[in-house]
């Protein structure tokens, strides 16, 4: 499996990074490094072994339905792009 | 002519009513100031990690048991990965293929005289979205507050096995709304609250030609806010269908949009791509397993069911299957009716008074059973003044009202407003001899054999005392006088 340079370009995208078109290279060209990894796992025969979703043997971890304090909306926004009161200012995007 | 044959699939959405969010201690509550209840978990921020909320777990559990489902054994988180700003991780924990926490269930619906078992495919415990406020021009606002609140799916089998149904109507697909909502309510793991969005549906619909085995191309809708958009929107979609399939086109598999002012479904345009969400096991989170002896603990927390109390208030109060039915629809109405039965001897009475008047007066106020002021305490002691001839059956009328306006006893009520009936026999019998001076004609007319007339004088007896006069001695002595 290897990405075309206009995947890794609409990944970017996604991820609303803004990458020039050396890094789109350089980057396209690791990702497709980590993909034949990936592949080449693809190749051991794993027919008769279960499907893991966990490594380590533990199961029910659980909080009690507590609340506690959350964050100023000054400390929820200290990131934010672009803030309009106490709201993330994004680009619109229609409805789905 | 082709008849054609609805498939109705039916996505719910309910929050939880949790007093934290799901995987944080975030509080959990509906409006208020934008980005109040946040913090690193449901934000995403980098290194934050979640921890699963026992007491949703548990609702989750209850409403698969209270739904007939199976309890998955081993059940775990996935990862749906989607680029939307309310959705700031960049992936949504939810539950994705064979071990949701509940499987193969049903709800039992009657509509028209028919019940079905509609099948229950699964029920699931995933986290709710933050919310964007539209604004005008190009840029969206977006609060946290809603982001990662408890949320649970519970979806129908569209494909049931055998002794399961399906939804085929709009007034089927609204019934089983209102049954699941009804469940849901006696749980008290939802507020059941469909214009805040605390409960959400979204139907799938498709149209095969009736007695096929394949199903057609399938639509969904969003934004149905109420029972009424659901029967609407689904009734307005399965005539679309059919409207399209006879001018000879094909439906299209898309989203549309119901559009309460205008009455139709409009194409949102926005997936004609299936979406590639790339689900995998939540690695932050470790599996869940449930033993038996747990399963069967929680099956033990369940309250009385609808359905249960329905068949009690039969049995019980010998009450009709349609009084019963419409008695037990809300919770707080059965716990009124209930209430007030311990204190009266007469439950066929009380069940009249609680559909009728009670009923009546609740939906034209527009508020909930649990929101009035008039306690079962007050309709109790009203029948009692009826039955001791304080008051007339129409002057109660008047009195239970006043008791649900104002929250009065009746007692106080029929003392300020001078409502004691009239049975002392003088005091009728001079209205009553004011009235057939009055209407010498009619006296005539009633001599002459028109007995239906005296209905007639008792309505002007009645209304010459205001409604006070015991309508007993006003018959007893009109008869007298006119024979």
């Amino acid at each position: 499996m290897k990405l075309s340079k206009e995947e890794v370009a609409q990944v970017a995208f996604l991820a609303r990074l803004e990458l020039s078109e050396q890094e789109i290279d350089t980057l396209g060209g690791q990702i497709n490094r980590l993909l034949e990894s990936f592949d080449r796992l693809q190749e051991l025969d794993t027919e008769n072994v279960e499907p893991t979703s966990h490594t380590v043997p533990v199961q029910n971890v659980f909080r009690g339905d507590v609340s506690r304090p959350s964050l100023t909306p000054d400390e929820v926004l200290a990131n934010a792009p672009e803030r309009v009161d106490n709201t993330f200012e994004v680009p619109r995007i229609v409805e789905t | 002519m082709i008849e054609y044959e609805p498939v109705i699939g039916m996505e719910v959405h309910s929050e939880l009513l949790t007093e934290s969010k799901m995987f944080c201690g975030c509080k959990v509550a509906f409006g208020g100031e934008p980005n109040t209840r946040c913090c690193p978990v449901c934000l995403g921020l980098p290194g934050s990690l979640p921890v699963v909320n026992k007491r949703a777990v548990e609702f989750v559990v209850r409403t698969a048991l209270a739904l007939n489902c199976e309890i998955s054994h081993h059940s775990i988180f996935h990862r749906k990965n989607y680029f939307y700003p309310d959705l700031p991780k960049g992936y949504q924990i939810s539950q994705y293929g064979e071990t949701p926490i509940g499987v193969r269930g049903y709800v039992e619906i009657t509509v028209n005289g028919t019940t079905k078992r509609i099948g229950i495919r699964r029920v699931h415990l995933e986290e709710d979205t933050g919310k964007l406020l539209h604004v005008e021009g190009d840029r969206s606002l977006v609060d946290y507050n809603r982001s990662g609140v408890p949320l649970m799916e519970i979806v129908t089998e569209h494909d049931p096995a055998a002794g399961f149904d399906q939804i085929n109507s709009a007034d089927e697909a609204r019934e089983y709304l209102v049954r699941l909502r009804s469940i849901l309510l006696y749980l008290g793991v939802s507020d059941g609250k469909m214009e805040e969005g605390s409960l959400r549906c979204e139907p799938n619909i498709s149209i095969r030609p009736k007695g096929s085995g394949e199903f057609g191309v399938r639509t969904e809708i969003k934004n149905l806010n109420s029972f009424r958009a659901v029967y609407n929107g689904v009734k307005y979609e399965i005539e679309r269908q059919e409207r399209v399939l006879r001018e000879g086109g094909t439906v299209i598999h898309e989203t549309r949009r119901w559009d309460e002012p205008r009455s139709v479904t409009a194409s949102m345009r926005s997936k004609e791509l299936e979406q590639e969400y790339r689900y995998f096991p939540e690695p932050d989170l470790v599996p869940m397993v449930f033993e038996p002896e747990w399963i069967e603990a929680q099956r033990h927390l369940l309250p009385e069911l609808p359905q249960e109390k329905k068949a009690r208030f039969m049995a019980e109060f010998g009450l009709t299957a349609y009084d019963a039915g419409v008695l037990t629809d809300s919770k707080a109405l059965a716990e009124f009716f209930e209430k007030a039965v311990e204190g009266y001897h007469d439950p066929k009475i009380v069940a009249n008074w609680t559909m009728g008047e009670f009923l009546r007066l609740v939906n034209a106020a527009g508020i909930e059973v649990d929101q009035v002021k008039i306690t079962p305490g007050h309709l109790v002691d009203m029948l009692k003044l009826m039955d001791n001839g304080t008051i007339s059956g129409k002057i109660a009328k008047t009195v239970f009202t006043e008791m649900f306006e104002t929250g009065k006893r009746p007692e106080d009520i029929v003392k300020e407003k001078g409502l004691v009936q009239i049975t002392d026999e003088s005091a009728i019998e001079s209205a009553i001899d004011q009235v057939l001076a009055e209407n010498p004609n009619e006296v005539e007319r009633y001599k002459a054999g028109k007995q239906e007339l005296l209905g007639f004088f008792v309505g002007q007896v009645m209304r010459a005392t205001k409604g006070k006069a015991n309508p007993g001695v006003v018959n007893k002595l009109l008869r007298e006088k006119l024979s």
